[in-house]
Order: structure tokens, then sequence, then C-alpha cells
């Protein structure tokens, strides 16, 4: 995990005792359980957390505190859930958002 | 017994439920980050003293404070809607809703996202989300950076980055278009420049600030601001340099940077490439304040407090009744204000709930507010106190035409 600040000129160290392991679509990584699943990926080198649903380009954390929703991914099944708010845990199980099968429609009349 | 319900677990609502719950108050606070102290937590920077204002251990000490008085932190829940119903706030959360008679919105600031080319590929962030991983997680954002965008906020950050030995290329602004408009005008982003020269141990930011009072110098001082930027902290900050598109394949590998006029014009031909693997957006701080809007607060647009502020007096209470405003929300100053704003919005509850007469000690909170204002380190807008000087005036004329309203 060389992307860590382990030691800041500043601020304290940082307390590295409380590893935990949690999956990424179905691959096992480290982080620390008082960190969120946004930022225990990027330690590991991970920034593309889902496909846009249309275009399929990569997306990554934008905001990282929960305004822009552009970190959802789904956790333990549950879709839409935002990596930058939610704390890495034991078991953790995360899984990047994908292409949607189909298009999606575009409903205005003067679209069709 | 009354619980009041506190939205926001930074500095002005830490420091609220603190007042109220040393009154005697039961205090709830709700926050959807992880640890309470809001944008606070990521604030590092040494102050003219000598010492050094962290964050983390500033939101802890109000966190502790807190806690230790009986005020109850619920983290990770976001607060959905609010409405009003018997005359109680309802305050809906995914799994509950809570209501109260009296409520304080204190939920800070967003960051204005400005739209570039390519910035959708990961490794592009607000400013503040690199701030954050940086402070506070303690994780790289990458081993280069880009900021795009002169502002307080930035010129902080990229000295924060520095100081956690994160290499930043470069800080310049984003190509001007109908979005970015005065974000990309060097002579507007200079302007208010000046009001952060202190901070700056760049002796031409320094010496020029008090030469570019008017309009003229300030335009002298953009056509010779030099073209390779002047350097803070060893960063070259480039004021006539634009960034007008951010490439990679499937994650930020660069930025193209080209030369603007000083009324921010792209001049062909003079673009460069810029290797980089992360990108720092930073348009600025706006009060965060949709739910004080669902809940039907009278809103005004005031510029010298960063956007639109809900209505309300010098006594934190807004229009609606039971509903009280601290902090950013208010307008975009520093921690320490929201502090003091939170003290007063605190005292404002229990004086209102009837426990005990706040008067004279609202009368020294403003006091503080005051001075705390003056006192400021670091000033997001030049104008605060005109600002705030306009939303009084509106309140008062709120206040007379429902006076008016009443005597037809």
């Amino acid at each position: 995990m060389s992307r860590r600040i382990i030691n800041h000129p500043v601020l304290e160290k940082i307390d590295e005792s409380l590893l935990v392991n949690f999956t990424f679509n179905n691959k096992t990584y480290q982080g620390f359980e008082h960190e969120s699943v946004a930022a225990a990926l990027i330690a590991n080198g991970i920034r593309t957390l889902r496909l846009h649903e249309e275009s399929a380009t990569p997306r990554g954390i934008y905001c990282n505190i929960g305004h822009c929703f552009e970190c959802r991914v789904t956790v333990n099944g549950k879709q839409g859930i935002r990596a930058c708010l939610t704390p890495v845990a034991e078991g953790l199980d995360v899984k990047s958002g994908e292409k949607l099968l189909t298009d999606v429609k575009d409903w205005r009349h003067e679209n069709d | 017994m009354t619980r009041v319900i506190v939205i926001g677990a930074g500095p002005a609502g830490l420091s609220a439920a603190i007042k109220m719950a040393e009154n005697g108050v039961n205090v709830l606070v709700l926050d959807e980050y992880m640890t309470a102290g809001g944008r606070l937590l990521g604030q590092l920077y040494e102050e003219p003293s000598g010492g050094w204002w962290n964050g983390i251990k500033e939101s802890q000490s109000l966190r502790d404070q807190a806690v230790k008085l009986g005020v109850e932190i619920k983290l990770q829940t976001s607060v959905n809607n609010i409405e009003k119903i018997d005359g109680l706030w309802n305050v809906y959360t995914e799994t509950t809703t809570y209501s109260t008679s009296h409520l304080l919105i204190a939920t800070g600031a967003a960051e204005s996202p400005v739209p570039i080319p390519g910035w959708t590929l990961p490794g592009v962030m607000s400013v503040g989300a690199a701030q954050i991983l940086t402070n506070v997680h303690r994780v790289k954002p990458g081993e280069r950076g880009v900021i795009v965008g002169v502002n307080v906020l930035s010129s902080a950050i990229a000295m924060e980055l520095n100081l956690a030995g994160i290499d930043v290329a470069t800080i310049a602004l984003p190509k001007m278009n109908q979005v970015t408009k005065d974000t990309g005008n060097p002579k507007t982003v200079l302007d208010s420049l000046l009001h952060v020269s202190h901070m700056a141990p760049s002796a031409f930011v320094k010496f020029g600030s008090k030469l570019m009072k008017n309009e003229f110098m300030k335009k002298l001082g953009v056509t010779f601001f030099p073209k390779q930027g002047v350097k803070m902290w060893g960063i070259p900050i480039q004021l006539r340099k634009a960034v007008i598109e951010i490439y990679g394949e499937t994650c930020v590998e660069g930025v193209t940077i080209a030369t603007i006029t000083t009324s921010g014009e792209v001049v062909k031909g003079s673009e460069e490439k810029i290797s980089a693997d992360f990108v720092c957006i930073a348009g600025g701080l706006y009060p965060l304040a949709e739910l004080a809007a669902v809940a039907g607060c009278p809103f005004y647009l005031i510029e010298e407090l960063g956007g639109y502020v809900p209505l309300h007096n010098e006594h934190m209470e807004t229009t609606l009744d039971g509903m009280y405003v601290a902090g950013n929300i208010t307008g975009i100053e520093g921690a320490k204000v929201a502090i003091s704003q939170g003290v007063t919005a605190g005292l404002s509850i229990v004086h209102n709930l009837g426990i005990s007469d706040q008067a004279l000690h609202i009368k020294n909170a403003l006091k503080n507010t005051q001075k705390t204002r003056d006192d400021a380190f670091i000033q997001f807008h030049p104008n605060v106190k005109e600002g705030k000087v306009k939303l009084q005036r509106h309140w008062e004329d709120h206040q007379q035409s429902i006076n008016n309203k009443v005597t037809v």
C-alpha cells in the first residue's frame, strides 16, 4: 500500500493496526477499519469504481463527501451506495456498476 | 422533554449542540459522514501565531465535549427530507423519522463543480476531495497533480498536498466558458487573490496587493503577471494559463494548458501538455441549503456570502417557526466563525425554549462572531460583512411585509 501517507510532518502517524479484508468485484483487498471504501480502493491503486450506465465510460470519486453520487457502487447486494461514505469492514462485498444491458430510452416525443 | 435536532456534525452543529447541552437541553445531531467534524476535518494550516490549526484535533475536541455533555451523535445518517406536520418538524432519514419543535440546519457548504472536457475521468476530483483523502484518510490522490481554479481554498489545499509529499505541477485557471465565467477570468481571480496575499510567501503577490487597489492597476497587474506564474510554496500559480482539456484513456494522464489573454481568451497555438495522474477542480464553495429550501425558507442570492442563503436574522432564526441555521449555510466563512455562529444558534434555541433568559449571552456571542470575523486569517469572500448587511435588510423588509399583512 504505497499510496498511503503513513508519516506526515504535522499530523499524527496513522494507526495501521485495524486491517480488514473486503472484496471489490470478487477480488480481496485490505483496508483500515476507519476509512471509506473509496479511500481503501484508491490506496490499493483502484480508481475506477463503476462504468457509466449508458456510455460505459469509467468513473471514480469526485467530491468524496457524499454530495455528487459519482462513486455509487453495490455494497452487500444493495445498489447506489456511496463508496465515499461507507466504511470498509471485514467481509464487505463491493461491486462496481456496469453498463446497462439495454440503452436508456429518451422518452421525449421530439427525440423519437 | 424536548429534544432538539441538529443536522450536521460540523463546527457549527457541534458547537450549537454543546451550548444547548450545557443548558440542559437534550440534543440529537445527525450527519451522513463516518466521522464528526464536517469540512473542519480536512483543515490544516499554520496560524500567524506559529501554531498549526489541525482540523482533526479540533473536530475531536468538539465531538468529545458534546458527547461528554450527553449529546447523541448519529453518524452515517442522511436526512432526505424535512416537513412540518402539526406544528412539529419531521426529519426523515432512511430508517427513522424524527420529530422536533426546534431544528437547527447546519449543513455547511458544497463545492461548485467546474465542467472541463475530460472531467469524468477517474483521477479528476474536487480539490476538497483531495484534501480529505490526503489529510483525513492519508491516501495520496496521486503522485503529481494539476489544480484547476485559483482561489483561497485551492491555494491552501495545494500547500497541504505539498506538505504530505505530493507534487503539484501547477495551479491554473479553467478555460473561460458560460459556466466558469469569473473563475476563468484572470482579472476577477486576481482581484479575489489580493485578499489572501498575506498568506503568500511570494514578494510579488504580497507587494502587488498593496499597489493594485484600483481597476487600472489591476489590469496592469494581470498584464504584467509573469507568464510562467509566480511560485507559492514552490508551486507555480498561473493566471495567464488555462486548462482547456483533461486527457487520458481510462484515467487521468495529463492536461492540455494554453496561454490566455488578460480577459481570459485562449491564445491559439499556445497549447501544451502537462503530464499528471490526478486533477483537482476548485470551483469554490457555496452554501449547502437544500433542506432549508424544501422546508420553505425564502432565499436570497448574495454573492458576498457565496450563493443563495436562507433568510435569517442575527439570532440565527429563519422565517419559519422553530427552524434555525448556523455555519456555512448562512455564508461561506472559516470554521472559527461557524463555531461562533453555532454558539449563537444554541443560545437562541435555549432562550426560545423558555429554559432561561439568554439575551445577554446572545449579545456577547454576536460580538464574538464579529471579532472572529474581523480576525479571520482566511477570508473566503472579502465583502462578507456587506453581504451580512444586505441579508439583514432583507430580513427587516420581510418582517415589515408580515406586519403590513396583519394590519390589512
